[in-house]
């Protein structure tokens, strides 16, 4: 009998699951099939599921209209170099919390993490000023700059996690075969941590690739990323529905794909220490 | 070259003061053990001389050079680790080669020097593996290998043996003894197991909270324990300290005779007493009788070929000539 009831419960988890799945993967399928349709069947009411006439003219009109290469290329350069250049100056911060740590470490911790519950609309205008200043605005160096800030107390938090596990013991032992600060962090702590950097690093090239606050408001043409690629398809004068769903296909197509090929990582990466 | 000398060190963490200001000497090629109980401050001192922890007051030379103020990485000595600390995605050639690519070292010696270090801890066919697939025994011995290679002035031991199983325990012990005979190196090991510190030491050092009971040889601590705490500590089982009218009757507050020194009898003796539970080794027997003269019950030892059952009536008689009389501040006497 407890057979019965374990296998009945796997069904219905099961169930469970792939019901939630579909439910959260809806919006992308739904906006993925709107990209196929013609503007009239994007439209139509009742929604047409899979019954209409599939065209790719959506996805030509788009990449005649738009430079996608650009948008993309403009995103690659921002969502990396923003989650490398964080990772660099985070590997220092998180090793002096996780093994030199001070009275006020726990604070330090807790205030970079109340720095993302600010509105970021609330420092929109200062930013905007001292753009204009430095010269930064609609430069990709200014967005890799904002996104690394912005991402930077989550990349600390994920390594002072990961750098917490490692004991410490193995670095003592590293000072005592004679290597210095730098030989230590560059050929035991980074090494041992790679699992977690990898998906530190992972987690901020999808968070920086999706920022679309910073990206629409301080970027006008050159510097633009694919979230601006989107955000032209969503006009007030017409609607354009298939176009706008063939121009989001594109833009999250690629990190759609890094998500898939990394699901493993990430995840175990995400839920490393919670077990332990 | 290994002389370490520590000069009115303390040690305090936030307002604790886990070390009072302590003096000590270790000669160049000693094998010197730290033992005590948990929390004595054995590990802590260790780490002071290491350079792992900063000295609050006082100084520490190594060779006659201050090296109070000098980084680990600079003190020319190797550490051993409780948890052996290896390197787990380097190879075991790669971990023992790790000091020699610190130091700068060219690659034909550093191969040279891990074949030879391989080789002394018959480690050879292991060199290509990971940490993770290797035993306890076979961790320690790589452990040991990475501190060898360096050829330091001093080694370190954290309590290396505590992680591994009694027979390989014992086994360990003879290839680190045997390992200082050979390279006549300063070593200086941590234990809270007086077994090990007795069977490896040339010179033992007794702390308790942070404080110096005694220094000596095994056999000088064995024979001559300089108060109550060393004298119940070192030995196995321990020594019988007794009070009382009969610590008295040798002008004493507290009397102690070891096991090994208490005849046991049937018919006649001392102190009358009750056998309780007896442990047999077989080559000895342990006896704990209850006697009325004392609080707590005494450890003797006997021939293994003795039984007695348990609730048998017995006399005891201490040996006078190993009896340690100890006064109210538990100093010894005489």
């Amino acid at each position: 009998m407890a057979r019965a009831v374990t296998q009945q419960r796997k069904i219905i988890n099961t169930a469970a699951a792939w019901g939630i799945g579909l439910l959260i993967f809806f919006p992308i399928l739904w906006t993925i099939l709107t990209s196929f349709k013609t503007e009239a069947q994007a439209i139509a009411d009742p929604p047409i599921f899979l019954g209409f006439d599939w065209t790719l003219e959506n996805y030509s009109v788009v990449m005649e209209r738009s430079n996608y290469a650009r948008f993309l290329w403009n995103s690659i350069i921002i969502a990396g170099g923003s989650t490398v250049l964080g990772i660099i100056i985070a590997v220092p911060a998180a090793w002096s919390m996780a093994f030199v740590p001070s009275k006020r470490t726990k604070d330090i911790l807790m205030w970079m993490l109340s720095t993302k519950m600010l509105p970021a609309v609330g420092v929109l205008y200062p930013i905007y000023l001292l753009f204009i200043q430095l010269g930064l605005l609609d430069t990709k160096l200014g967005l890799v700059i904002v996104l690394m800030l912005i991402n930077l107390p989550i990349i600390v938090w994920m390594l002072y996690t990961y750098f917490k596990e490692i004991p410490g013991e193995i670095l003592e032992a590293a000072r005592m075969d004679g290597a210095t600060l730098k030989d230590e962090v560059l050929y035991v702590l980074t090494p041992m941590a790679i699992p977690g950097i990898a998906s530190t690093l992972l987690l901020n090239v999808i968070l920086a690739w999706n920022e679309a606050f910073w990206t629409l408001n301080l970027t006008a043409a050159k510097a633009a990323p694919l979230t601006a690629f989107i955000a032209s398809y969503s006009s007030p004068e017409g609607l354009f529905y298939a176009k706008l769903s063939a121009a989001s296909t594109m833009a999250i197509a690629p990190i759609l794909i890094l998500g898939w090929f990394s699901q493993k990582q990430l995840v175990s990466g995400l839920t490393f220490g919670a077990v332990k | 070259m290994g002389q370490i000398q520590l000069n009115q060190v303390t040690k305090s963490f936030g307002d604790v003061q886990v070390i009072p200001p302590l003096d000590l000497t270790i000669e160049d090629g000693e094998f010197t053990v730290f033992v005590g109980p948990s929390g004595c401050g054995k590990s802590t001192l260790l780490r002071l001389i290491a350079g792992l922890e900063d000295v609050s007051s006082g100084m520490i030379s190594i060779d006659g050079a201050d090296q109070t103020m000098t980084p680990p990485a600079k003190r020319g000595l190797a550490m051993v680790f409780q948890s052996y600390a290896l390197y787990p995605h380097m190879s075991v050639r790669k971990n023992i080669a790790f000091p020699l690519r610190m130091a700068k070292m060219d690659q034909a010696e550093i191969d040279r020097r891990v074949e030879g270090a391989a080789s002394v801890l018959n480690l050879a066919d292991y060199l290509d593996r990971r940490p993770g697939q290797l035993s306890g025994g076979q961790r320690q011995r790589v452990a040991i290998g990475r501190a060898i290679v360096r050829e330091p002035a001093a080694f370190l031991f954290d309590e290396p043996l505590s992680n591994l199983d009694a027979a390989l325990r014992v086994g360990m012990r003879l290839e680190i003894s045997e390992l200082h005979k050979r390279l006549t190196t300063t070593m200086i090991y941590v234990t809270h197991d007086q077994v090990e510190a007795m069977t490896m030491a040339d010179k033992i050092v007794v702390l308790h909270a942070g404080v110096i009971e005694q220094v000596g040889s095994p056999l000088e601590l064995y024979r001559n324990p300089r108060n109550t705490f060393v004298a119940g500590f070192i030995g196995s089982p321990k020594m019988n300290l007794l009070e009382g009218p009969e610590a008295q009757k040798f002008n004493a507050k507290t009397i102690g005779i070891r096991p090994e020194h208490i005849g046991i009898s049937a018919d006649a003796g001392d102190w009358e007493g009750v056998v309780g539970v007896s442990e047999h080794l077989g080559s000895d027997t342990f006896f704990h009788v209850k006697c009325d003269a004392f609080e707590h019950p005494l450890t003797v030892r006997a021939s293994g070929e003795l039984t007695m059952s348990y609730g048998a009536k017995v006399f005891l008689t201490p040996d006078q000539a190993h009896l340690h009389r100890f006064d109210d501040q538990g100093l010894r006497l005489g």
